[in-house]
């Protein structure tokens, strides 16, 4: 009895029951997702592909703490996020990118797409995007410059242009390739679906492999630390918007399998277009939110004047994301749906 | 404001400089009061022709004499004006001097008058000439009216020409037409684009701020 009534007593709000799954441990998962599809694109790319993803992963996270450091608080580098900030613009950027450039980006991604809003919550666009947003706008040569897969001596010797001198031109490459989506938009050739599956193919450095990016959805999605909901809306709408116009006219439109493949589409949808902040919270939402994403994607790829448009895709909807949440607001429980004509 | 003067060592000219109202008049344009870093306005040639240091100055010193001659003639005119059509009067006045200005710029250079296009005539409709007439030329002497035409037009110029240099040099490696960075310079495409005026100015927006601030503090 003495010792029950010297014992203190936790009151305590809820949640009493926590699954310890706090911001780090979350963006830490996510960073484990996306390391094969970095692997993958160090193993096709080789050496000038991990020097911009190790630049752009670095430039992110010294100014994160750079930035917080002149706001005087505390340094938030050690929530994982800005890691995972540069690691997925790191991976948007061509492998033969001048690392200064990437360094630009990585510091734009983080001081505009994030810090400017309020830091890591706040952010209306997913930061990585605004950064490759912001390169593309600033240099559009050099970020359509492309690097062949699987060349000779790629883990012994690096691009020509990836040492470019800060603020100089990068040097033009001997053997520049294209991706598979600018060969369909001015050649109208496309590759071949196994081919894009496993990566090899050119183009950005993490965007080849769709495989090795499913694989990190699902294990994201199984661990419940991503809504898995954004990224089949998405495909899903790409597939069948893609497929109605390959019925319509096979030999204009590329076969929705090529469409799904390609590009930057599959990185976007399963690592970008799912940024907690920025996409909406319910699951009608979500859906609308996807559909917007795959519809804007092949609208811009198939008639816009730009080969590739799921990053402009993304961004728009994550502009019109709080909107979509003040549409869908889900019913209070206990209460009766409002009629429209009151 | 004359006493701290005064008390800060400075004596005769300065002082009275300093401390004079009509100084007052010209000085509050340039930094308390500026135009576009405090009040914001006139955005549209702000952002629209500051792509190059060249066509920003243009712009600022038509702006200023379009300013300087309306708020002379609203101010002499400020008590005849019935309050009714005051407005009206105002753009009739404010139109004349920018067709002037229109005419003046073409004769001067063809290039420059093709380069800032359609916002010479748009000078017309730049809220803060409008705003100077209302809010000052029309309750003020001619006198002071001048100093604050001046000042403000100054302060415009002055801003413009924060981000038409920035833009220039950075956009396209040049500085009034003349290449001042190494040929092999990448140039930031956005600069020049639409783009990267809404950039620029928004940095110098902070950055005067941020100043602003620390004054406050200190």
């Amino acid at each position: 009895m003495e010792a029950m009534l010297n014992r203190t007593l936790n009151i305590s709000t809820s949640p009493h029951i926590t699954k310890g799954s706090s911001t780090d441990v979350i963006m830490q998962n996510v960073v484990w997702a996306l390391i094969p599809v970095a692997l993958f694109a160090v193993y096709s790319f080789g050496m000038s592909a991990f020097l911009v993803i190790a630049t752009s992963v670095i430039s992110a996270v010294l100014t994160e703490h750079f930035l917080c450091r002149i706001s005087k608080q505390e340094s938030t580098i050690g929530d994982w996020s800005a890691v995972i900030t540069g690691l997925l613009l790191g991976l948007t950027l061509p492998p033969n990118f001048p690392l200064w450039m990437a360094f630009v980006g990585g510091m734009i991604a983080i001081g505009l797409g994030k810090f400017i809003f309020g830091g890591l919550g706040y952010n209306v666009f997913n930061p990585a995007l605004v950064g490759r947003a912001v390169l593309q706008a600033a240099f559009p040569v050099a970020i359509t410059t492309w690097f062949p897969a699987f060349g000779e001596g790629r883990f012994t010797s690096v691009s020509v242009s990836t040492f470019t001198a800060p603020f100089m031109e990068p040097a033009v490459d001997g053997f520049t390739g294209a991706t598979p989506l600018s060969a369909f938009k001015f050649d109208n050739v496309t590759a071949d679906s196994m081919e894009l599956a496993l990566g090899q193919i050119t183009g950005s450095t993490g965007e080849t492999c769709a495989l090795l990016i499913i694989l990190g959805g699902i294990y994201l999605a199984a661990r419940k630390m991503m809504d898995w909901k954004i990224p089949v809306a998405i495909l899903a709408t790409v597939f069948a918007l893609s497929g109605i116009l390959y019925l319509v006219d096979s030999q204009a439109y590329p076969s929705p399998v090529f469409m799904l493949f390609s590009g930057g589409l599959m990185l976007g949808a399963v690592f970008m277009a799912t940024d907690m902040v920025a996409s909406p919270m319910t699951t009608l939402g979500v859906v609308v939110y996807g559909a917007i994403i795959g519809l804007l994607t092949v609208v811009i790829r198939i008639w816009g004047g730009l080969p590739e448009g799921v990053m402009y895709a993304i961004l728009l909807a994550n502009a019109i994301s709080p909107h979509i949440d003040k549409m869908i607001r889900p019913r209070v429980y206990g209460t009766t749906k409002k009629k429209a004509s009151a | 404001m004359s006493d701290q003067s005064v008390k800060k060592g400075e004596s005769g000219f300065l002082a009275t400089l300093k401390g004079s109202p009509s100084t007052d008049e010209f000085i509050k344009g340039l930094w308390k009061d500026n135009p576009v870093f405090v009040q914001v306005l006139g955005m549209c040639p702000v952002l629209a022709v500051s792509n190059t240091a060249i066509n920003a100055l243009a712009m600022g010193l038509a702006t200023t004499f379009v300013m300087l001659m309306s708020n002379i003639l609203v101010s002499s005119l400020r008590n005849f004006i019935p309050k009714q059509v005051r407005i009206a009067s105002y753009i009739l006045i404010i139109a004349t001097f920018v067709t002037i200005t229109d005419y003046m710029i073409a004769f001067i250079s063809v290039e420059l008058h093709k380069a800032l296009g359609a916002f010479i005539s748009l000078i017309v409709v730049n809220c803060l000439i409008l705003s100077r007439a209302e809010a000052f030329a029309s309750k003020n002497t001619i006198g002071k009216s001048i100093l604050d035409a001046l000042g403000m037009g100054v302060g415009f110029t002055f801003a413009l020409f924060c981000l038409g240099a920035v833009r220039e040099i950075l956009g396209n490696g040049t500085f009034f037409d003349m290449a001042i960075l190494p040929g092999s310079f990448q140039e930031w495409i956005v600069m020049i684009l639409p783009a990267g005026g809404f950039f620029t100015l928004a940095i110098w927006l902070l950055i005067f701020n941020a100043a602003k601030a620390k004054k406050a503090t200190a």
